[in-house]
């Protein structure tokens, strides 16, 4: 058993599922906004899709699906290239500050995204 | 040399294969402190190789299957020169031993009934004889060895038993009483020399096929146990009983299990012929082996052999179906596919008989205690010393080994080994420590090899001895041919001891340890020539042209090689077993 | 003349590992890389390498071959030499001892881990457990591994995380246990592998499978132990 403080869910197996299942979400909303765009698609009739509020909320749950899926994505890459084992200490330094560098991108992306999808 | 750092243990077994493994397993679990020293990974010794089982009564074939009646196969098999109280002890210990490893996780293939499969192999029989083909050999697959193998490596990790994997026994220490105290090994990643202490070395370093051009065994089976015997002045038994498996793959040499034959293969020649239906019209291809391995060569040098060359047979399988194939004998497909080029679903594998097992070895009783002969004829136990597996000779495969009774040689006694030294720790064992100079004594063929210059190649002094030992020692013996072979290899001797080794490096240095090795499979090779030579009859795996029959008067005893002066010599066979009646010698016929 | 290239190194002469080049005379035979070994080591002993059984079941001589991991001795040059060239290598990503031989202490490390040996908490019955042919099926494909290493050290996720990856051969071990109807640790064995790392490291990349000299398939293991911990998860 390897202990981590710095996943996601803290256990593999969740982790696991949860980038499975937000990829799923993920795809599933690319797949909705592809056959919304298809065809070309104007200003009115976009803004009336995101007045909807399941495309709200359905939006929202790709946006924190893609906040977990690039959390857990990032986390592994880090843990895979940026470690005591290649680099000495230095890895550590190097990983815990992308580390914090990739949570503060996602969560400032979020917010943002809250803030696009609910003010208009 | 009192640089020469010192470990000790309560007792040291040196060999890491099924029967040093199973020994270790034993003293691990009482608690007493115990190393095995091995020159591989335990999990990369020869006991891997192992594939068609291990040939126990454990009534799952035939639930009125009686032990007995495998002690008569054995006894039988062995040309009458087994000791019966030996060979009792391993049939009747058997099963205990074999539910044990079961019980311990190894993967043996199934019956219907939930039961352990057990697959007819050669020699076996029903009531002493009478009651036809018996299936005996517990088999996983065709695999036996690597599945005991592992499971016994597991079982010892789960007892912390400590390894020295990698690591290199030389020679054995004595003290001034002559009493075994440890030995010298080197650390092959370091290249450090230590001395181990203990108070308990068991020789479990397998065999020594090595000696020959064309052999099943690995390349590690180098005979060291017994070199490192023989060089500390200690007796070997029986040991030009060298059993030649009738099944090698021509050319390459790898082994395909006698299993084949128990699961429906049989031998062709030439002309498809089913010959051994001739030479052993009861068991056919299910005779002794080295019944088979005769008739074959006999077929060969007969003009009825196959391929361009006529020099070797074919073993038939296609018969049997792919599903049994790939069920029951999935490696040997696997084997015969990479090294015969032949697949066994569609066309024979060519075979022919190839060396294969030990018989002889270290003389001991049935707690695996070390044993030489004193003047007056008496068995004398050597202090500190014990042997188990295919180094030792209890002995309970005599002048030819069943197949299967090998693996069970290995679990039985190398599991009685350590019952008996765990005893004897428990009620106290006293030596005298080495002094410097035993120490110094032990060190002395390593130290001469370290400060060496000059000298021939060690591989091909190698080819050279093993080509001696193909050549005038295999299958068929003569007299004259083999007092031939004995001057090559009194030749032999100065040059292998001069061998060359311009690598003095300290960090793994394998041309040191092939040099080492070669020291050993020399000695093996004398003590097989001389002996060989002397037992002037044919018994067993020992066939000479010159003797043709077996010599009850002379010979049913087993020889004794002393290395000190180079003599052959005698030592009664057992035939006392305790709770049966002794099988007396009679025609050995399948 | 066969072109060989062999990885040499010794700690107690080299500063660094070097490529040696050497011409073997194969006689045109299509000859195990072993064999070609062996001919070498006996015109210079200071080429070093493991080798045992040389019938691919010991697992010693596990190598890289031009680009591949497999095992010397059931590798013939047929399969491996492309444009008479063979250039061999020790197993990627474990530390070199000396020439082709790597230490594997953190292989064997993670193999310990999965503790590899049957548990069972009921007392042994006088004779074998009993096991049903079918539920002995479920171990084939998995207690035939030879520990040679192939595997792990062919996996990009092993090389990273070594020591806390367990690899495609401790996994396949872990699974051997976790499916043989014999052993009754199996929460406790499951609870021991439910981190980010020990089996999850696995993105079933499958060099694994692609270079088994026993043909094991570890990436389904894997997937089985994954199947197990979800369908145990709440």
């Amino acid at each position: 058993m390897v202990t981590s403080v710095t996943s996601f869910g803290r256990s593999g197996l969740s982790d696991w599922l949860l980038q499975r299942v937000s990829a799923v979400i993920l795809l599933a909303y690319v797949v909705f906004i592809t056959a919304s765009v298809w065809g070309g698609v104007d200003f009115v009739t976009w803004k009336a899709l995101f007045s909807q509020t399941w495309v709200r909320i359905f939006s929202l749950l790709a946006v924190l699906s893609l906040a977990a899926h690039a959390w857990i994505g990032m986390w592994a890459v880090l843990t895979d290239y940026l470690t005591e084992r290649l680099m000495g200490t230095k890895g550590n330094v190097l990983r815990i500050g992308f580390q914090i560098l990739c949570s503060l991108t996602i969560f400032v992306y979020v917010v943002w995204s809250i803030q696009i999808l609910w003010s208009y | 040399m009192s640089a020469l750092r010192t470990i000790s243990f309560d007792g040291v077994i040196v060999g890491g294969g099924g029967a040093g493994m199973r020994a270790a397993l034993q003293l691990a679990q009482s608690g007493y402190k115990t190393a095995v020293i091995s020159k591989v990974f335990p999990t990369r010794s020869h006991t891997v190789s192992a594939q068609g089982g291990i040939t126990c009564a454990i009534a799952s074939d035939d639930p009125n299957d009686d032990w007995r009646w495998h002690m008569y196969d054995t006894v039988k098999g062995s040309d009458y020169i087994g000791d019966q109280d030996a060979i009792e002890y391993m049939c009747s210990v058997g099963p205990e031993a074999v539910f044990e490893l079961e019980h311990m996780g190894l993967p043996f293939s199934r019956t219907e009934e939930g039961r352990i499969y057990q697959r007819p192999f050669g020699g076996q029989s029903k009531n002493f004889g009478e009651g036809g083909q018996a299936a005996r050999t517990c088999a996983a697959a065709d695999r036996t060895g690597h599945a005991l193998l592992h499971t016994l490596y597991q079982g010892n990790m789960k007892n912390n038993t400590v390894f020295f994997n990698e690591w290199y026994a030389t020679d054995i220490v004595k003290n001034q009483d002559g009493a075994v105290v440890g030995v010298i090994a080197i650390c092959m990643e370091t290249g450090e020399t230590v001395y181990v202490k203990s108070k308990a070395t068991v020789f479990a370093t397998g065999g020594a096929g090595r000696i020959y051009a064309s052999t099943t065994n690995a390349h590690i089976n180098t005979g060291d146990g017994i070199g490192m015997a023989l060089r500390a002045g200690f007796p070997v038994q029986d040991i030009e009983m060298w059993q030649f498996h009738p099944t090698g793959i021509a050319g390459a040499g790898t082994l395909v299990t006698e299993g084949c034959r128990g699961e429906g293969g049989y031998l062709i020649n030439k002309d498809g012929e089913r010959f051994m239906e001739r030479y052993a019209p009861n068991a056919k291809d299910l005779a002794g082996r080295d019944v088979v391995a005769r008739s074959m060569v006999l077929e060969i040098i007969e003009g009825r052999g196959c391929g361009p060359e006529g020099d070797h047979v074919y073993l038939k399988l296609d018969h049997l179906g792919e599903e049994v194939l790939e069920s029951r004998l999935p490696g040997i497909c696997e084997l015969s596919r990479t090294f015969a080029h032949a697949d066994p679903v569609k066309e024979p594998i060519p075979v022919v008989p190839t060396c294969h097992y030990m018989m002889g070895g270290i003389p001991t009783n049935v707690h695996g205690q070390a044993l030489t002969v004193d003047a007056a004829g008496n068995d004398q136990i050597i202090p500190g010393l014990y042997a188990c597996g295919e180094v030792a000779c209890v002995s309970v495969h005599g002048a030819n080994r069943l197949g299967g009774n090998s693996l069970l040689d290995l679990v039985v006694f190398g599991r009685a080994s350590g019952l008996f030294i765990e005893k004897a720790l428990r009620e106290g064992v006293e030596m005298r420590d080495a002094s410097e100079t035993d120490v110094e004594q032990a060190m002395a063929r390593l130290d001469k090899l370290n400060a060496s210059s000059g000298g021939e190649n060690v591989a091909d002094l190698r080819k050279e001895l093993q080509n001696t030992m193909q050549n005038h020692f295999g299958v068929f013996r003569n007299g004259e041919f083999m007092q031939e072979g004995i001057r090559k290899l009194s030749d032999l001797r100065g040059r292998i001891e001069n061998a060359k080794l311009d690598d003095k490096s300290m960090v793994y240095n394998t041309a040191r340890i092939e040099a080492l090795e070669l020291h050993n499979l020399f000695e093996v090779a004398e003590a097989t020539a001389i002996t060989a030579e002397a037992r002037n009859e044919s018994r067993g795996a020992h066939a000479r042209d010159d003797f043709k029959d077996r010599d009850d008067e002379n010979w049913l005893c087993h020889s004794m090689y002393y290395p000190a002066d180079k003599s052959v010599g005698k030592r009664s066979v057992n035939f006392e077993p305790k709770t049966v009646d002794t099988f007396q010698p009679k025609a050995r016929t399948y | 003349m066969l072109q060989v290239s062999i990885y040499r190194y010794n700690p107690e002469q080299d500063s660094q590992p070097y490529m040696q080049d050497i011409q073997v005379d194969t006689g045109g035979k299509d000859l195990m890389v072993l064999d070609v070994l062996e001919m070498i080591k006996s015109q210079d002993t200071t080429v070093t390498y493991r080798r045992s059984c040389r019938e691919g079941v010991c697992g010693s001589d596990g190598l890289n071959m031009n680009g591949k991991n497999g095992l010397a001795c059931i590798t013939p040059l047929s399969e491996t030499v492309k444009n008479n060239k063979l250039v061999i290598r020790p197993l990627p990503g474990l530390p070199v001892i000396r020439d082709l031989i790597v230490d594997m202490t953190m292989f064997y490390t993670q193999y310990e881990k999965v503790q590899p040996y049957l548990q069972n908490d009921t007392p042994a019955p006088a004779i074998e457990r009993l096991q049903s042919p079918e539920d002995r099926a479920k171990l084939d494909g998995l207690y035939e591994c030879i520990l040679c290493a192939c595997c792990s050290t062919a996996c990009p996720s092993f090389w990273w995380n070594p020591e806390r990856f367990i690899g495609p051969s401790g996994l396949l071990q872990a699974y051997r246990f976790l499916a043989d109807t014999r052993d009754t640790a199996t929460t406790e064995r499951l609870a021991q592998l439910d981190d980010p790392f020990s089996v999850f490291r696995c993105h079933g990349i499958q060099n694994c499978v692609n270079v088994c000299p026993k043909g094991l398939n570890p990436t389904r293991a894997i997937g089985h132990i994954r199947n197990m911990l979800l369908s145990r998860a709440t």
